[in-house]
């Protein structure tokens, strides 16, 4: 029989979606006390798979044993009386009400008929103080920040006695610092006696806090490894099957003339105040410029004004040598523009349409798309199906809707369609957010490529080891304003850090040099 | 969310178990007052189908109810509540007559065209009012379209008055010209009112289908209802398509005006309300799905239910009234089955559906 010590068993667990096998006799486990990574290509089936583990989803065969009794989760509310608790990449939230009122939502308290809103807020306060789950519990949802949106939805989990957690990609919408914050949690919840299963596609963070890791591959699982022992490189090799590079191979830029130029462009945010302060900025074919800075300093309102999607206060833009300064959307993509939106559900995609309908969504109004405003449906198959192909787009259909595709190949299928446009300008917003290690190399590649191919392409991306990879400039923005342009070989980490915060280049230039030389002497001291 | 063969049933079930619950309630209604509803739903159903003259009226009636079906529909699709219907309805009926009175010696085929085409245009416009404002102003369609309606009413009731005829509240009939009825219809069906408007309707609702699957303005029409901002992304406008699928849906509205003009009655006369198929087309699309041929078949079921409640009183015993609120409750829950596709989904959610993402 099952030891005592584990919390969850799933064995030989299959789900099909029509003849679709999205997992394919599985088998997992959880131990008491532990963080148990899930890792998996885009499309690998782990969503579903803790769908199921959540009662959203029914298994189509296959054994759930918790605490070492068979159960069959047939709901969510059966998962909780469990004490399972997931918390969902997209936060499931009430933006009009307070942290406390959705925490104890469809709990609430009451006293003579009416809801008792400080005990409430009291219950909820000793909470979060238990697991320095730091949250205010009168705060609006939609006043607070993305991060304490996640610890709010985490203490909602505790709050209905979750002892086990499943985290979906926790840390896809989360800045460096709020990441740092979640692993502490983590280790706060799983010392207090918890366990958690862990979805996310970032292997430094697996070998961070998680204790094993199961890998799946394609609806099967592969193995369960101790991430002690096992290394970031096994890890994503085992995870695709093939040896992964994380070296992003490439030669040097050849630049040429500009393809995009803005000069003195102001942009207004929707409250009124200036997001894009007065920037000029170049890009020129046959590189790669990337823009880094910390989330809400000007780069989606910049990407905004360039694709037209929001006024331009004052200044110009230019494409390809043609002004773009307030034009409509579609003039801008057919001057040249590719645009992969960071908002990829809202922006991206029309998540009802079939996948083939999207796959033309700019498009569809040319030739051989459509004529004379009939559309031809046999040349958006075939295209959708040619994308789906070359970008390795997961999916048993191109007819099947978008909402349908995993959310990594969700993402897969909207670069796949910018690429392949092939536009003199490629603009990529968080291109590889959400996107397996594999996913990611390849996108890179594509990238890469469009570059030597003399395109342009702007690279917007929170995350620096991927700018500072991919790119062959970086302009660092901070308030609005681009404060430095440099370099990508000729920077580092540092450097773009203090950028980041604020501080002029010069200065950081000199703190950089300094504590280097430091380092240099307390090396050269020891020895 | 779901895979295919699912949705497809799911779509076909959700409408059929709405009828269904309906009838059920209506028949739980009339007998706690004591009604036989066996005895009445087969007065209802044997008094439409078995006699040639009432199914053509029931036809007939379906045929006005597929243009306001449809003309609910392609606004809905882009993300509007026409609920101006009746409105444009009326707009067109009266627009018909007059063309009609005003060119009484052209040929019948000139001034058939005409005068359906006058209405179409009226309609449209009257719908579009509500496109433009709502596109450009962002004013909410449905009070915009609720206010259309009344001064639809009133204007419509001078024009008679006033303009159309000499202070009576009735105008002249059109004359043979102007007709769209045909003589082997009627006589096919003993007498009915049905005319060559049925053709119309099936010809409009193929071009229903052709526009929104094979056209890429009805595309446009579909992303811009679906998503507002992907479309915008992807260089569609989004008040263009707002207002052309408000001057789509006021055309479709204003033709059925017009064929309840020249094929019903054959004349205007003043009203006391807004005409109930303008409201009814609402139900009559929600039931449909938005599906062309789903609409067209579910206007028939709306035709027959309205004619066949005539029967109630005299061969069932069931006072007038209460045949209303029947009527009235089975429409309800036909329009209701959005209610019906949502209870549905939560009962579903956890088997087979699943979040798209992460
Ligand atoms: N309702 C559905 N109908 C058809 N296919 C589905 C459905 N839900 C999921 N799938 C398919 O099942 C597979 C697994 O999806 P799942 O969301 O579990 O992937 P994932 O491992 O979470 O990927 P990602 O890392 O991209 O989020 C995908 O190929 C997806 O297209
Ligand atoms: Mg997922």
């Amino acid at each position: 029989m099952s030891e005592t010590n584990k919390v969850i068993e799933m064995k030989g667990i299959t789900k099909k979606f029509g003849n679709f096998k999205a997992n394919d006799n599985i088998h997992l486990d959880l131990k008491k006390g532990e963080i148990h990574a899930l890792l998996g290509e885009n499309g690998a089936g782990k969503s579903t798979l803790m769908n199921i583990l959540s009662g959203l989803l029914e298994p189509t065969e296959g054994e759930i044993w918790v605490n070492g009794e068979k159960v069959s989760i047939s709901s969510p509310d059966v998962a909780n009386q469990l004490g399972i608790g997931m918390v969902h990449q997209h936060f499931m939230l009430v933006d009009k009400f307070t942290v406390t009122e959705n925490i104890i939502l469809g709990k609430e308290k009451h006293k003579f008929g009416f809801m008792d809103q400080a005990t409430s807020q009291k219950d909820v306060k000793e909470l979060s103080d238990q697991y320095g789950l730091r949250v205010d519990p009168k705060a609006r949802i939609s006043d607070i920040s993305v991060g304490m949106q996640q610890r709010a939805e985490i203490l909602k989990t505790l709050y209905r006695g979750a002892d086990i957690l499943i985290f979906d990609e926790p840390t896809g919408v989360l800045t460096p610092q709020e990441i740092e914050e979640l692993m502490e949690i983590m280790n706060a919840l799983v010392k207090e006696g918890k366990s958690i299963i862990l979805i996310t596609h970032k292997l430094d963070e697996i070998k961070k806090v998680a204790d094993r890791c199961t890998v799946i591959r394609r609806g099967k699982s592969i193995d369960t490894v101790d991430v002690a022992t096992t290394s970031q490189q096994e890890l994503a090799d085992m995870m695709v099957g093939r040896s992964v590079s994380f070296k992003v191979d490439k030669k040097p830029a050849d630049p040429k003339e500009p393809v995009l130029e803005i000069k003195n462009l102001t942009v207004k945010e929707a409250r009124g105040y200036d997001a894009v302060k007065a920037i000029d900025l170049d890009v020129k074919a046959g590189e790669i410029l990337g823009i880094a800075g910390v989330d809400g300093n000007g780069q989606s309102e910049l990407i905004q004004a360039i694709t037209g999607l929001t006024k331009v206060d004052s200044g110009s833009i230019k494409l390809d040598g043609k002004d773009i300064t307030n034009k409509k959307p579609r003039k801008i993509t057919e001057t040249g523009l590719g645009h992969i939106p960071e908002d990829r559900q809202r922006y991206g995609l029309v998540l009802q349409m079939k996948l083939e309908e999207n796959m033309s969504l700019q498009t569809y109004y040319q030739k051989p798309f459509s004529n004379h405003g009939f559309l031809n449906h046999k040349e958006i198959k075939e295209h959708a199906k040619q994308l789906i192909e070359e970008f390795d787009v997961r999916t048993s259909s191109e007819e099947n809707t978008a909402s349908s595709l995993s959310g990594g190949n969700q993402q897969k299928a909207i670069i796949a369609r910018e690429i392949y446009r092939n536009p003199a300008l490629l603009i990529a917003a968080q291109p590889t957010r959400g996107l397996d290690v594999g996913a990611i190399e390849y996108i890179h590649k594509r990238l890469i490529e469009q570059r030597d191919h003399g395109k342009g392409v702007l690279l917007m991306s929170y995350e620096l080891d991927e700018v500072m990879n991919v790119s062959d400039r970086i302009a660092v923005m901070y308030d609005g304003n681009i404060i430095a342009i440099v370099n990508a070989d000729e920077t580092n980490e540092k450097e773009l850090g203090l950028l980041m915060a604020g501080v002029p280049l010069e200065k950081a230039h000199e703190q950089v040099t300094e504590t280097e030389g430091k380092e240099r002497e307390t090396v050269a001291n020891e020895k | 969310m779901l895979t295919k063969n699912n949705e497809k049933l799911y779509n076909f079930l959700v409408p059929i178990l709405s009828i269904v619950l309906g009838f059920i309630f209506g028949a739980i209604l009339m007998l706690f007052f004591g009604y036989n509803p066996i005895l009445a739903y087969q007065a209802m159903f044997n008094g439409v189908l078995a006699n040639p003259f009432f199914f053509g009226e029931a036809m007939r009636q379906a045929t006005v109810l597929t243009f306001t079906g449809l003309g609910f529909a392609i606004a809905f699709k882009a993300g509007f509540f026409n609920i101006g219907v009746a409105g444009q309805v009326l707009v067109g009926w009266v627009t018909s007559i007059w063309v009609a009175l005003a060119f009484p010696d052209l040929p019948r085929i000139l001034l058939l065209t005409l005068s359906l085409t006058a209405a179409l245009l009226v309609g449209a416009v009257w719908a579009g009012i509500a496109g433009v404002l709502r596109a450009y102003f962002g004013t909410n369609e449905v009070i915009v379209t609720i206010m259309l309606n009344y001064i639809a009413l009133y204007l419509t009731n001078y024009l008679i008055r006033n303009v159309i005829s000499t202070g009576g509240n009735t105008t002249e009939r059109v004359g043979p010209n102007a007709s769209l009825r045909v003589d082997w219809l009627t006589q096919l069906t003993q007498g009915s009112r049905l005319n060559a408007g049925l053709f119309i309707a099936i010809i409009v609702v193929a071009l229903y289908w052709v526009f929104m699957t094979q056209t890429t303005a009805g595309f446009e029409v579909r992303a811009v209802g679906l998503n507002r901002f992907a479309s915008t992304y992807a260089g569609m406008s989004a008040p263009r398509n707002i207002i052309l699928s408000m001057f789509l849906s006021g055309a479709l509205a204003g033709l059925g005006g017009a064929i309840h003009g020249l094929g019903t009655f054959g004349n205007i006369f003043t009203q006391s309300g807004l005409p109930g198929v303008g409201f009814n087309g609402i139900a009559v699309a929600l039931l449909g799905l938005g599906n062309p041929v789903g609409i067209f078949f579910s206007a028939i079921l709306f035709g027959v239910l309205d004619v066949g409640s005539g029967f109630l009183p005299n061969r069932a015993g069931v006072p007038d009234e209460m045949a209303e609120i029947v009527i009235a409750a089975i429409i309800f829950f036909v329009g209701a089955n959005y209610l019906i596709r949502f209870l549905f989904e939560k009962v579903k959610t956890k088997k087979t559906a699943t979040e798209g993402g992460e």
